[in-house]
């Protein structure tokens, strides 16, 4: 059986103690610039952060994975550099990268440190993975959320490395690391400047004769909303559209759903998924116990032999739409 | 008398499912008419597809390099699947013509011998671009969200290790790819069963915001900007940064005229005004942008400060 490693998001160094102390395997941060694909205001870590969030969570056996996992545009390669350097020197476990270039870098110049692929790295067959463990020595491969089990068990298979796959949280409908909407309709990149569908460039309207509000993002309408719905966040891709057949509007790529794959846990483990990712860096403290605490007893439950109480963790996706996403069948595609 | 430019414009691969009559007459016009040197073929869009244009390849191929233009075959953008496992691998062990990859996975498979790199692949920066030209790379194509800065510096790094440099300059900019097919989703369908309903849209379907904005376009599990790129305005300054090949993208307008147009601007033989109203003619309705160059938002278009 694998290890069954949970993966716990940290957005800011209050959420990183509280992810370790809830009884996260590791975390995964970024610094608070482009060099990681959740560039927010007022999340992520100064460099004198990261160094103290390294030595809490080595102190209380958890590791730390830093995100350097966007993808430089030419002329500004040396922020991502010195972002590695400095979390080299911090002694970080394991470096969460895309691009090649970056890649390469991390290999030549800090050796000592697991590279693990990101999502955003879009490495979606054993022949893509097989590359990169090739050629910079990848120790894991965080898989793009577009396999069926059956497909992740065949994978693991053929591939000299450990398999990382997200089970809670966002559930993007676009190959990461290769989606220009955001940078599209605002100016700002989801891989160069890690940001989507940025707070800064939202607005909602509401019009005062109809009821309706709209949520916009770069003024433009990714969703209306009738007088009894609750308005959601304008995620370009969870947003409504018409189509020339669909005039009514209707959500052309997904409902704003979220991925919770609690009931395939044991089928995960049993594909043999080295480790569990839980997305959420721009989350709350509490949001992160929560989760956190419930898939820690899950995954001790299930790697005990025990039934893991899964409607925990089913609940805690309570009021919003839930999803398995690609996991559960090939008709989701 | 116009001097020749040796910037070479290119013809991308066509992302949309055209059918193989579409495909013929459209090759052969380019053949004949086209002032384009390169031509990209193959299906990069959708796995499905492949099997419908396959056979017509080598007819294709030998038309457009007996009136003199080179062919590269490109692959898939997304590999998962046994079949594009296959296709990507096959490709992969071609000699000629050129090939130009567009997954990791084709990569692996081509090891270091010469191929393209295509725009699917991630080639932002100096760094990487270095990295895969010490793995056979010839030739690199930029991803259409670059920023005008990030270009000269790319570009001047390719030139520096002696590769060719692309950057599209006109078309639907590519923006997304995803596992599920979003046209057969319009029709209630998935990808499975898709009954290839992308073949009604030649130019891709359109995606408007409820207050009726033109937005977006489906290209099965590609998304695409509504706009055309149109960096025709700029291409003599991108030609001076470096970039060796400008790519138009097919649409479904006279893809012979745009390549004039571009032609005409890249020799001198007629002026930016000039070409760029004729580029507008024959786009209809469809908004043009260059947003992207510009580091602005990609659906924007930036008028360029009159010359000096």
């Amino acid at each position: 059986m694998s290890l069954a490693e949970l993966i716990c998001p940290a957005g800011t160094p209050a959420a990183l103690r509280t992810a370790v102390d809830a009884g996260a395997d590791a975390v995964y941060c970024g610094f608070q610039d482009a060099t990681n694909a959740r560039n927010f205001p007022g999340l992520n870590f100064t460099p004198e952060e990261l160094e103290e969030a390294v030595a809490y969570a080595h102190a209380r056996g958890a590791k730390v994975l830093l995100a350097l996992n966007t993808y430089p545009p030419a002329g500004k390669v040396d922020l991502w550099r010195q972002a590695a350097d400095s979390g080299a020197r911090f002694g970080v476990d394991a470096f969460i990268v895309a691009d090649m270039g970056v890649a390469d870098y991390i290999a030549r110049n800090h050796p000592g440190v697991r590279l693990h692929l990101s999502v955003q790295a879009a490495a979606s067959s054993p022949e893509a993975i097989r590359y990169y463990a090739q050629h910079f020595g990848v120790k894991r491969v965080v898989l793009p959320r577009i396999l069926t089990i059956p497909e992740i068990r065949k994978i693991r298979q053929e591939i000299p490395c450990e398999i990382e796959t997200f089970i809670f949280g966002n559930h993007g409908l676009m190959v990461e690391g290769r989606c220009s909407l955001t940078n599209y309709l605002t100016g700002q990149s989801t891989n160069m400047d890690g940001v989507c569908s940025p707070a800064s460039e939202v607005e909602y309207i509401r019009d005062e004769a109809t009821g309706t509000m709209s949520s916009c993002l770069g003024g433009f309408t990714i969703d209306r909303f009738g007088p009894e719905e609750k308005a959601g966040y304008p995620t370009i891709c969870k947003g409504r559209y018409t189509a020339p057949h669909r005039p009514e509007g209707y959500y052309a790529f997904e409902e704003p759903v979220s991925l919770n794959l609690s009931r395939l846990l044991p089928d995960l483990i049993g594909a043999g998924v080295h480790a569990f990712k839980i997305e959420g860096r721009q989350r709350s403290k509490a949001y992160v116990r929560s989760v956190v605490s419930a898939f820690r007893r899950a995954v001790d439950d299930i790697r005990a032999g025990r039934a893991a109480n899964i409607e925990d963790l089913v609940a805690l996706t309570e009021g919003q739409k839930q999803t398995q996403g690609a996991f559960e069948t090939k008709k989701w595609r | 008398m116009a001097v020749t430019d040796m910037t070479k414009l290119t013809l991308g691969p066509i992302a949309y499912h055209w059918s193989g009559e579409e495909r013929r007459d459209f090759y052969a016009r380019i053949a004949d008419e086209a002032p384009v040197d390169e031509v990209y073929l193959g299906e990069v869009i959708c796995s499905k597809r492949a099997p419908f244009h396959e056979a017509d390849l080598p007819d294709t191929i030998e038309r457009l390099e007996r009136a003199g233009k080179t062919v590269i075959v490109s692959s898939l953008a997304e590999v998962m699947l046994a079949r594009e496992r296959k296709a990507t691998a096959d490709l992969a062990e071609m000699d000629s013509p050129e090939i130009e990859l567009n997954n990791a996975a084709g990569l692996f498979a081509r090891g270091k011998r010469p191929h393209r790199v295509g725009p699917f692949l991630n080639a932002y920066n100096e760094a990487t671009i270095a990295w895969m030209a010490g793995q056979g790379a010839t030739h690199v194509t930029l991803p259409a969200e670059l920023p005008r800065a990030a270009i000269a510096v790319a570009a001047g790094a390719a030139r520096d290790l002696g590769l060719g440099v692309e950057l599209q300059v006109f078309g639907r900019a590519p923006l997304a790819v995803s596992a599920r097919c979003y046209h057969a989703r319009a029709h209630g369908r998935t990808k499975d069963n898709c009954q290839f309903v992308c073949e009604q849209d030649p130019d891709g379907m359109p995606l408007a915001t409820r207050d009726d904005h033109p937005i977006l376009r489906v290209n099965g599990i590609q998304t695409q900007s509504e706009s055309y790129v149109d960096l025709l305005p700029e291409a003599g300054e991108i030609s001076a940064m470096g970039v060796t090949h400008l790519r138009l993208m097919p649409q479904a307008v006279d893809m012979v005229e745009v390549a004039w147009a571009f032609r005409d601007v890249l020799d001198g033989a007629c002026t930016v005004a000039d070409a760029d109203a004729r580029l507008r003619a024959l786009c209809g309705a469809t908004g043009l942008s260059n947003g992207f160059y510009f580091g602005t938002a990609g659906y924007r278009r930036i008028e360029a400060a009159a010359p000096a």
